[in-house]
């Protein structure tokens, strides 16, 4: 009899997100309800205890954020999970944790809006408030789960991404991948790579907390062991301290920005279905890319040499991903259950090199795998 | 050394660039001090302290001091503080925030952190205005009071802190004034101890923006105000209404044995579930 090593799991897909997180160490969630984000929080109400983290409903979205970047100073992995109306609310300490450079994760499980929108269907419409949501110039990661599986898979990845490089990040996942359920294979422990926030190697009156030891980001040691040092929203020199000084404001920020963008080849996360003759490629994520696999296969069957890349990572935008899709279709097809948001950074790297087509769909239904086939047959060159 | 001179070797950051940003005359570094002061006395060691603050003139207070510090966002400390005493609970987790930070846009935080009962030393430094961004009408200015958001008076009527976390139901409630510095001593002193969460009012002056309502004008008249319209709590007991018009309790006001939050929540962790 063959030995069972792995278990398959039925799993809804706000559960996957839950067990990616503990094994990927999360200790403290902080939430507040919302659908349909809320079965994050249930779960984690009922499994971090568990686990010996903790969890805390608190009054809005404002105060759980607040409460996550504070277990996340005092050194513990921390999270919470939302949708559209709380993610706007979170946007203040976003920009906190962009700028005093905390690790958090934060789950945006899409909904139609503005405002209070559709709050039961599913929509893709989050993609710009992510990377611009909260005021000023700052650098984001963002990450677009399209099964349960990767919900799993990218909220362990969120954290480590979060702790490399100190900085929130987000996972913005649709209502159908959050509540659809699928069977999964749990990945064990031993197959998890799980990355720590880097650790100051020097004794504390040694200690430069804003120092860039090469790297771009620099070390955090948690509160209460000896390093006390000082955090803050606004501008600071290395020491942490306030400062308006020009030569201390601007490499601030355009070390926040390098940090991330002095891996941007490393970051180029995205699977490809038969994309090497494709004449056309759809570009698609989350929930769309489903139904645009279904598609290019269908085409397929009818001979139509058409590709598929499904975009895993949408912030920072793929640059170079998207630039080699480019060049090597005459067209692309980006279905997005939007106005046009990652079409638009489609179009800004494409500066005319080839067509770009889009099917926008804002009815709170999803793409159908025949809408995407339609428009391939039409737009075939 | 005197003890001044011990205070600030001592906890004052040698490597932070000074001189602070308040006014000559406010009451924000007579707290500083006397917050500096209990904590000397009662032999905590400054790892072990984490300092919380928001925006405003009393959101800078953290930079100044050589503990663990965080200046949040405007309102929030609360909320950072809750995080930090939940992940870390052998931390003693202090917040500081004015009266627009914590009644005004961080008057939500202030109701459910007090009712949750995180253990959380806060204190609200009430100088009755906003300072730091010139001046305009708080929740606790004065009712009439002319402000520079209010140049036809003040239409609204003011909140009392300690009365609005007494019914949010926080476990020890106190008020002092800086003038009252022995008094403002052993209130910290008490506040730090306390297992729940400690809000203690300290009234302020604002000497470039509060005050002329009263016709006060300088830092010596605001704090002659303040010793002359304080009224101990055991004295303020025996007299109605209209007499305590205008008048500053002082003293505990509140004080009772709640289970804490993390209390609540490390006997869920003992449940085998």
């Amino acid at each position: 009899m063959r030995k069972v090593t792995q278990k398959l799991v039925l799993l809804q897909g706000n559960e996957a997100c839950v067990k990616g997180a503990i094994m990927a160490g999360c200790r403290f969630f902080a939430g507040y309800p919302i659908t349909p984000a809320t079965e994050v929080m249930e779960i984690m109400a009922q499994e971090l205890p568990k686990a010996g983290g903790v969890f805390i409903q608190m009054e809005d979205e404002i105060a759980s954020l607040g409460a996550v970047i504070g277990a996340s100073l005092a050194g513990t992995k921390s999270m919470t999970a939302t949708s559209g109306p709380g993610f706007s609310l979170m946007q203040e300490n976003i920009g906190f944790a962009c700028m005093a450079e905390v690790p958090c994760v934060i789950v945006d499980v899409m909904r139609a809006g503005p405002s209070t929108g559709l709050p039961t269907q599913p929509s893709q419409s989050d993609v710009m408030q992510a990377r611009w949501g909260t005021h000023g110039d700052h650098p984001i990661i963002a990450l677009a789960p399209s099964s349960v599986y990767e919900f799993l898979e990218l909220t362990i990845q969120a954290f480590n991404l979060s702790e490399r490089y100190r900085t929130p990040v987000i996972v913005l996942v649709d209502e159908v991948v959050a509540h659809m359920r699928e069977g999964v294979v749990l990945p064990a422990k031993k197959d998890i790579e799980v990355e720590e926030r880097p650790q100051p190697t020097v004794p504390p009156e040694w200690f430069i907390p804003y120092g860039d030891p090469g790297t771009g980001v620099p070390p955090m040691p948690p509160f209460g062991e000896g390093y006390r040092y000082h955090v803050t929203g606004l501008y600071h020199d290395v020491r942490g301290y306030p400062t308006t000084r020009q030569d201390e404001v601007e490499p601030l920020i355009r070390r926040l920005f390098s940090k991330i963008s002095k891996d941007f080849n490393r970051l180029q996360w995205f699977d490809s279905f038969y994309t090497e003759d494709a004449r056309i490629t759809v570009i698609a994520y989350g929930c769309v890319a489903r139904a645009a696999l279904r598609a290019v296969k269908e085409a397929r069957e009818k001979e139509l040499k058409v590709g598929l890349i499904k975009l895993k990572l949408l912030w920072p935008f793929m640059r170079r991903t998207i630039t080699e899709v480019l060049e090597n279709s005459q067209k692309v097809l980006v279905p997005e259950m939007n106005i046009g948001q990652i079409s638009r950074e489609v179009k800004r790297v494409n500066q005319g090199r080839c067509e770009v087509v889009t099917i926008n769909k804002v009815n709170g239904t999803l793409i159908a795998p025949r809408e995407i086939l339609k428009t391939l047959e039409e737009m075939y060159p | 050394m005197n003890e001044t001179g011990h205070l600030i070797h001592k906890y004052l950051r040698s490597s932070k660039k000074f001189p602070h940003i308040w006014c000559a005359g406010c009451g924000i570094g007579i707290f500083m001090q006397a917050l500096l002061r209990v904590i000397d006395q009662l032999g905590y060691s400054k790892d072990d302290i984490v300092l919380v603050s928001g925006i405003g003139c009393s959101g800078r207070l953290p930079v100044y001091v050589d503990f663990n510090t965080l200046h949040t966002t405007h309102g929030r400390a609360l909320t950072f503080a809750t995080g930090i005493k939940l992940a870390k609970p052998r931390l003693k987790v202090i917040t500081v925030m004015g009266d627009g930070d914590a009644v005004a846009i961080g008057g939500n935080h202030l109701i459910h952190t007090a009712r949750r009962n995180v253990e959380i030393a806060s204190f609200v430094i009430n100088n009755h205005v906003y300072g730091m961004t010139g001046g305009q009408c708080s929740p606790t200015t004065p009712y009439r009071a002319r402000t520079t958001s209010s140049p036809y008076g003040n239409l609204e009527p003011d909140f009392d802190i300690c009365r609005l976390t007494e019914a949010a139901g926080a476990a020890f409630i106190a008020r002092s004034t800086v003038y009252h510095t022995h008094l403002l001593d052993q209130l910290i002193g008490k506040a730090l101890k306390k297992k729940g969460f400690a809000m203690v009012e300290v009234v302020s002056q604002c000497v470039t923006y509060s005050g002329h309502w009263l016709g006060l004008r300088s830092p010596v008249e605001m704090m002659n105000w303040q010793r002359d319209n304080a009224i101990p709590v055991e004295k303020a007991r025996g007299l109605g209404e209209t007499e305590l018009k205008g008048k500053i309790v002082t003293g505990v006001l509140v004080d009772r044995e709640i289970p804490t939050y993390h209390e609540e929540y490390k006997k869920l962790l003992s449940v085998k579930v």
